[in-house]
């Protein structure tokens, strides 16, 4: 019953996307303000429908209901309850209804918080999520219904994948999804201002807080997939490079440069074409992360060509947004004013160079990913573009963006002394200069580009602080004066210089894991030990087990260290038996500088196993950056100004909502 | 500066960039395409020693064997010629005799196939696509053996 009530909802909240879609577009053409207000409740309705839709979904999985196919097919009675409800998005059909249900939060967000937005905006944004909304629920509802039944009910499911069976894997599709259709917002507000043919700096203040939004999720659910696969996949490794990894890193790329256009637009009233055309990139890349992860075309071309009908549905709905999209940008761009001029030396210089690395760095990721795609679809050749190629193509385009990065802040807008600045980043320069000859000096065997790296990383650090203390004029004032002006920056401030910092953060954890990890791999008896980076490792041999759903082989290792016990750790191999597979959790003890990894390996005669231990040095700086970016952002968020946003208060009072600070 | 320069120094610098990185990007696919081949495939062509390659197909029933070591022997065959892989390591948690494999690696000189990687996703429906379409076109493809039943996903189905 519930299900019937989930599939109906479903419909129905279909039916109520397409009116949020015809009316206010309707409404703003023949200028009757009550059809374009339609679109106010017409979004929350929505909103309060799909919920309905995905509670009911949650309530099969919860009770385990196998007469629903979608619960038999990837739930189990014995999964603990958490895996239970991760299951709901843990599959094709759920995860496009948690699309959807975000999607609807957003438009809901927009109906009921933009209140101070002009009308006719508000009402194009919301009939552009509707629009979206529309083809997402065809989608679902024509080829991937999560409420079909099975009659006669099977006695119990198949189970979820186990090593999607994980806390951090729970909570990664639904920030990824959150990220991704954050973007949808900037997209419809783009596309709202190109039907309008008119935009100012009021809609980049508009559009900055969602894009921001959308920004963090992205980079907390990129974060947490990358420590899953560290942990999970038993091999250490953080990046792999993978097209599904690199589906999601794309519109991060995009949107991340997405943020800083949107800036000089609503400081400077310029960039305006190019930030509208980048908002609908980053939303064309999320809609193609969606593709190439749901049509199937990534495990291969022929897969796809075998099953096409989901995948030839989303590529449908991309050629219809993305095209469109294209197209009136093409048409009403020309229509838009050219704004503010500034010299290439600037605060404006610096964030096109930005934009510039980060779009063509995407460029960069996005050939590799799709090229072999492409040329197996078209002549058959198969080929695949691995690590290595990123690398090249990658790092050697962000590389400068890095090093670059520290000066951006500290430009004035308009005209910049370059020279200035560089004087204020002496102390920084020093720093890592100093970091990177002491590296040299102790790293004469390992690869002279780490110590560069390292140096790299503190000074984008370094680069951060430098930014706030200049803001506070430390040293140039005196200390209670620097104080009251540090207090009286704008949070934005903090937020831009923590994020900046927290990308030297992820450098060094990335910079010292990859040149200095350790690698042993042995085989070892009960009672055999194994020396690693200056600890001892003990094996004491194996354990069985039973848990909720598997059963488990632990091998138990005391770790020392110059004799005195340090901890003890015990990776084990789970083996499922309704999924038949099996996973590998590796021993991980969080070291002073460093992790130690452990992996049971296979068994061997005589009680003996494979054993492989890694030492990563400072590795989890990785997504400690990448946490004290999501921060940053939500410091920034914080930023009243970016809260009250509302362009009416600007009119009023000018001088304070534009030029306050930066 | 006039309006004129600064834009001249804005296309210039555009142009610089992607200059680099399409130099950048043909420089890497030159190097770094690796391509995958089949134990047939390998069959028919002159390898240079020491050359990295692709090595793709199922691990053959019977054929894993373990020295008292890390030291792990199997064979890979794609139904027609089958050629034998030695790896030192940790196999991944699917790593299963009948299974679908793809090992990366050089010939050493007794023709043994020594791979320093042996690939397996985290996915039990994703197979390397390579090794999916090669067993297909071989007719050595077992729906249900791969997939086990599962839908959803990514599966090749």
């Amino acid at each position: 019953m519930i299900t019937e009530i989930g599939h109906y909802v479903l419909i129905l909240a279909l039916g109520i996307a397409i009116i949020q879609t015809v009316l206010p577009v309707l409404g703003t053409r023949l200028n009757d303000p009550r059809l374009a207000a339609v679109s106010v409740p017409a979004a929350q309705a929505q909103f309060l429908l799909i919920c309905l839709a995905f509670g009911a979904l949650t309530a099969a999985y919860v009770t385990s209901d196998f007469s629903v196919l979608n619960v038999w097919q990837n739930s189990h009675s014995a999964k603990p309850m958490l895996y239970k409800i991760s299951g709901v998005w843990g599959n094709h059909e759920g995860s496009m209804v948690l699309w959807v249900l975000i999607l609807a939060l957003f438009g809901a967000a927009v109906a009921t918080f933009g209140s101070n937005l002009p009308r006719q905006l508000q009402a194009n944004v919301l009939a552009v999520q509707g629009a979206i909304a529309v083809a997402f629920l065809l989608f679902i509802i024509m080829t991937s219904n999560p409420f079909l039944r099975l009659d006669p009910a099977p006695l119990d499911g198949q189970g979820l994948n186990p090593v999607l069976q994980d806390p951090a894997l729970a909570f990664h599709p639904p920030f990824l999804y959150a990220g991704y259709v954050g973007f949808s917002m900037a997209f419809s507000f783009a596309v709202a201002a190109l039907i309008d043919g008119r935009i100012d700096a009021a809609w980049a203040r508009w559009v900055r807080p969602w894009t921001l939004a959308a920004w963090m999720c992205l980079t907390i659910g990129i974060a947490m997939g990358s420590w899953w696969a560290y942990y999970e996949l038993g091999w250490g490794g953080f990046w792999f490079w993978d097209p599904v990894e690199n589906a999601s890193f794309m519109p991060w790329l995009a949107g991340t440069a997405l943020l800083h256009s949107a800036l000089v637009m609503e400081k400077r009233d310029a960039l305006k074409v190019w930030t509208i055309l980048l908002a609908i990139i980053t939303f064309s890349l999320s809609l193609m992360g969606t593709f190439l992860v749901r049509s199937g075309v990534l495990t291969s071309v022929h897969a796809f060509a075998v099953d096409p009908e989901r995948g030839v549905f989303i590529l449908g709905i991309m050629a219809v947004f993305v095209g469109g999209a294209f197209a009136l940008f093409a048409w009403r761009a020309p229509l838009l004013s050219q704004g503010g001029l500034f010299a290439p030396i600037s605060r404006e210089g610096s964030l096109v160079l930005n934009n510039l690395l980060l779009t063509v760095a995407c460029a960069a990721v996005f050939v590799g990913t799709l090229y072999p795609l492409a040329l197996e679809a078209v002549t058959g050749e198969k080929i695949s573009v691995g690590p290595p190629f990123f690398n090249l193509t990658f790092v050697p385009l962000i590389v400068p963006l890095l090093i670059a990065m520290p000066f951006g802040p500290l430009l004035a807008w308009k005209r910049g002394d370059l020279l200035a600045v560089a004087q204020r980043m002496t102390v920084a320069a020093i720093v890592s200069l100093t970091a990177i000859i002491t590296a040299l000096a102790l790293n004469q065997q390992g690869p002279w580009l780490a110590p560069l790296g390292i140096g790299l990383g503190l000074w984008l650090i370094m680069g951060a602080g430098t930014e706030l203390a200049s803001r506070a004029k430390l040293f140039d004032a005196s200390l209670g004066e620097s104080w009251r002006r540090l207090r009286n920056l704008p949070r934005a401030a903090f937020g831009g210089a923590l994020a900046h910092a927290g990308i030297g953060v992820m450098v060094l954890g990335l910079v010292a894991t990859t040149a200095w990890r350790v690698e042993r791999i042995e085989a070892l008896s009960p009672g055999g030990t194994l020396d690693i980076a200056g600890y001892e490792l003990t094996f004491d041999g194996v354990r069985e087990s039973l848990g909720p759903n598997y059963k488990e082989l632990t091998g138990v290792f005391q770790v020392t260290r110059g004799g005195s016990p340090v901890t003890t750790l015990e990776p084990s191999k789970r083996a499922f038996a309704v999924e038949k597979s099996a996973t590998t959790e590796a021993g991980i003890y969080n070291a002073l500088g460093g992790d130690l990894y452990v992996v049971l390996g296979d068994s061997l005669q005589d009680g003996a196993f494979t054993v492989r231990v890694y030492f990563n040095p400072l590795v989890r700086l990785i997504w400690l950056g990448a946490l004290v970016m999501f921060f940053g952002g939500a410091v920034s968020l914080s930023d009243r100004r970016l809260r009250v946003g509302a362009p009416k208060r600007a009119k009023s009072k000018p001088s304070v909502a534009v030029t306050a600070g930066e | 500066m006039t309006r004129k320069q600064r834009r001249g120094v804005l296309i210039g610098l555009c142009l610089a960039v992607l200059g680099v990185a399409v130099g950048l990007g043909l420089f890497a696919m030159r190097d770094s395409i690796v391509f995958f081949y089949s134990p047939s495939d390998i069959a028919k062509m002159e390898m240079a020693p020491q050359q990295r390659i692709r090595l793709g197909g199922l691990v053959e029933m019977g054929s894993v064997e373990r020295d008292k070591g890390t030291t792990v022997r199997f064979v890979v065959t794609d139904g027609a010629k089958t050629l034998p892989v030695r790896y030192t390591g940790v196999l991944p948690d699917l790593f299963r005799e009948g299974q679908g494999v793809v090992t990366e690696g050089v010939f050493a000189r007794d023709g043994t196939f020594r791979a320093d990687s042996v690939l397996a996703k985290h996915d039990e429906n994703y197979m390397p696509p390579e090794v999916a379409a090669k067993l297909k076109e071989q007719g050595v493809w077992r729906e249900g053996a791969m997939v086990d039943g599962k839908s959803g996903g990514v599966g090749v189905q």
